[in-house]
């Protein structure tokens, strides 16, 4: 396996070698060019020299099997990869700027910044996870933003894809890992864990809003298993003005049983971007560490010791805690409708104990008067749909924590609704069809709209006998 | 190119002509039948006339142990399979046992291995059933992939140059890339026989330019399948296991 270091103006199967960019312990950056792609591209390159760490080859094997799989904003391009014969390399698209390395010496960050990078963050998680890969390497390094905001995460060396062999996993009885972010699971040596990398998202948005490490940055095995059983001390303690909403989602990030932590990324992503709507527990008021008798039994008695279990590969989280949307029409034209609207959601939500609700109702503004609507009557309207929202859902009982409300004013239903659906992660869309009145006649059918333009399924209800002679069909699902 | 590999058609013709045109629609150029041609099936006839057309066209083809035994007993069988050894001899012809006799053990081609069972000893039909067994085939061979079949339950294991070995289990229509300098060995499904709890058919496509092997199932006509071993008086769990994928 030996070889000759790459050089400047040197040639790899027409990619032309630029300057360094980094060199890191398991791989070696380098800007490369070629006549056939416009794009900006790096090119990888494992150490794989005499001496060198074995699992810098395993890993940059693995990167080569998972990154051709990936598609989306929130991965850099996959442009090719070379085999063994001479040199090893992966050449993807460069994402300009900096990582999130360059905010570390400004933090503490103000709140907002915070939320606004953590569901950031969380979004492209998610699309990971759909993908059926689990990163295992969250941390500001591997995080660059780009123009538009979106987060990319780089570096698959570590990442498990649970329809592939997982060669990490055999190979080395230590964990692989970044120490000050590293879920318990994972130090116990779990690789297929997608909640793994919440915890490391929730130990990130610990570091950028006290400006310190939940755990510190342990170099032996025993001091990363100290988070096993030593919760962090709470956000709030050092820094007061962090509210208590920011603390909640933290500390349910740092959970260690991840079955305690939001069940997707998606319904982190959720939650940070509607603070107003995060169900508060004790974990948001905590001020001090949990007392050294509940750490000293969780450290040592074995029905205390946290047990982590290998998790099925069964069927994708997204698909059993789904965020379901119900666009909700007020004040209600048709109670059949009503009725039948809270009914199906209901169904819905019987068979998917994960999934979380969001009722939304759109609150419809005139062009002309927008500049006055944030007056008295203009918020008195926006709290009595808030209300007669709750009043909808209250027969179907949800807890906190399960169902949300969101009042939004546009001027096109269709529009907003479809743009709460994508902003949000939303995965099922469930309305009504509006009875065939005049006004719809005249305006088109929002269902029928949402229906077609959607991101996500979309399930059209209608009541029974209530409809009269419509074209559109009863129930209606579109992928 | 890709090539189709297929294992343990198990004289099921319906299960054998719905892989076949399912790997045609996928852009199969060319053929590799891992042995075990017939037995526990009842249409030898129609699946070795579409294997001997196969092979004119240059398809690579390996024997099993089922195809030995319907050309000679050797005895060493379960009673349903020496059951169906013994009819399959009685209904295949001199040339169609000629040609089953004719069959090699193993195929070389390029840095690939093609055999019906355990590569460090093929005459004596050893199962490849976990790691450890995969570890002594590859060891005694020089090619970089290893395909083969006998096991009716598919998966692949990986071997490091640390003489490590990775086990895992194929997910339907995903392809696996086989890494260099890492050897591999692919211990294919059934065709006609599944027993991994799925009843489709089960066969492998290998992309050589991706340099991936993606398992692939294909539902068939089980009933068809199930009726012919009846009507032929072969013993009613070979029918029935069909339905079972076990």
């Amino acid at each position: 396996m030996a070889q000759a270091r790459l050089r400047e103006g040197e040639e790899i199967d027409g990619f032309l070698i630029g300057a360094p960019l980094h060199v890191g312990g398991m791989a070696a950056l380098w800007e490369v060019t070629h006549p056939d792609h416009e794009l900006p591209m790096v090119m990888k390159v494992p150490r794989i020299a005499e001496g060198e760490d074995p699992a810098a080859i395993v890993s940059f094997e693995m990167e080569q099997m998972i990154l051709p799989r990936l598609a989306g904003p929130h991965v850099p391009r996959f442009v090719a990869s070379g085999g063994f014969d001479r040199q090893p390399y992966l050449v993807m698209e460069r994402i300009p700027g900096k990582s999130l390395v360059s905010l570390l010496d400004a933090l503490p960050l103000p709140v907002e910044r915070v939320a606004e990078l953590g569901a950031r963050v969380a979004e492209a998680l998610d699309a990971l996870h759909r993908q059926h890969v689990v990163h295992l390497d969250v941390k500001p390094s591997n995080i660059l933003l780009r123009a538009g905001g979106e987060a990319v995460l780089v570096d698959f060396g570590l990442s498990h894809h649970r329809q592939l062999p997982d060669l990490m996993e055999e190979e080395f009885r230590l964990p692989y890992g970044t120490a000050p972010y590293m879920a318990p699971e994972q130090i116990m040596g779990i690789r297929c864990e997608p909640r793994s990398d919440i915890f490391a998202l929730g130990a990130m948005l610990y570091f950028f809003t006290t400006g310190e490490r939940p755990f510190g940055d342990p170099q032996r095995l025993s001091g990363l298993k100290r988070r096993l059983w030593r919760d962090p001390v709470p956000p709030r303690k050092l820094r007061p003005d962090c509210p208590d909403w920011l603390q909640e989602l933290v500390l349910r990030c740092l959970e260690v049983p991840p079955e305690r932590r939001h069940p997707t990324a998606s319904q982190l992503a959720f939650e940070l971007r509607h603070p107003d709507q995060v169900p508060l527990t004790a974990r948001a008021r905590k001020l001090a560490q949990d007392g050294w008798a509940a750490a000293t039994r969780r450290r040592f008695h074995p029905d205390h010791k946290p047990r982590f279990d290998r998790v099925p590969s069964v069927g994708e989280e997204a698909a059993i805690a789904p965020i379901v949307a119900v666009a909700v029409d007020l004040p209600a034209e048709d109670p059949a409708l009503h009725a039948a609207l809270r009914e199906t959601v209901g169904h819905i939500l019987a068979t998917l104990p994960g999934a979380r609700l969001a009722c939304v109702n759109v609150l419809r503004q005139n062009r002309i008067a927008l500049d006055t609507t944030l007056d008295e009557q203009g918020r008195n309207k926006h709290l009595q749909r808030l209300v007669e929202l709750r009043h909808w859902a209250a027969p179907l009982a949800l807890p906190e924590g399960r169902i949300t409300f969101h009042v939004l004013e546009a001027t096109s239903p269709a529009a907003a609704i479809l743009e709460h659906a994508r902003v949000n992660g939303i995965d099922h869309i469930v309305m009504g069809a509006r009875a065939g009145s005049l006004r719809r006649r005249m305006l088109g059918s929002v269902s029928g709209e949402v229906a077609a333009e959607a991101p996500c399924s979309v399930t059209v209800v209608r009541a029974r006998g209530g409809g009269g002679a419509e074209a559109l069909p009863a129930e209606a699902s579109a992928g | 190119m890709r090539i189709a590999v297929l294992s343990d058609i198990h004289a099921n013709a319906e299960a054998f002509e719905a892989c076949l045109a399912d790997a045609a629609r996928r852009g199969a150029r060319r053929h590799v039948l891992l042995g075990d041609l017939v037995g526990y099936g009842a249409d030898p006839h129609r699946v070795l006339d579409r294997a001997q057309a196969l092979a004119a066209e240059g398809a690579v083809i390996v024997k099993g142990n089922h195809d030995e035994a319907a050309v000679l007993d050797r005895g060493g069988m379960t009673a349903d399979a020496a059951a169906a050894a013994a009819w399959t001899r009685e209904v295949l012809d001199a040339a169609q046992k000629e040609f089953l006799a004719s069959l090699p053990m193993e195929v070389e081609e390029e840095d690939r291995l093609y055999v019906h069972a355990d590569a460090a000893e093929p005459t004596r039909w050893h199962y490849l059933r976990d790691a450890e067994d995969a570890r002594r085939s590859l060891d005694a061979v020089p090619s970089r992939v290893m395909l083969c079949g006998h096991v009716h339950v598919p998966a692949l294991y990986g071997l490091t140059a640390a003489a490590k070995l990775v086990a895992f289990k194929p997910v339907p229509g995903v392809g696996v890339p086989l890494t260099r300098p890492r050897r591999w060995v692919g211990v294919l499904g059934a065709v006609g026989q599944p027993r991994d709890g799925n009843p489709a058919a089960c066969y492998a496509m290998l992309d050589e330019a991706a340099n991936e092997l993606t398992l692939h199932r294909v539902p068939y006509d089980i009933e068809s399948a199930a009726a012919k071993i009846r009507a032929a008086g072969l013993p009613e769990r070979l029918a029935a296991r069909l339905f079972r994928g076990q």
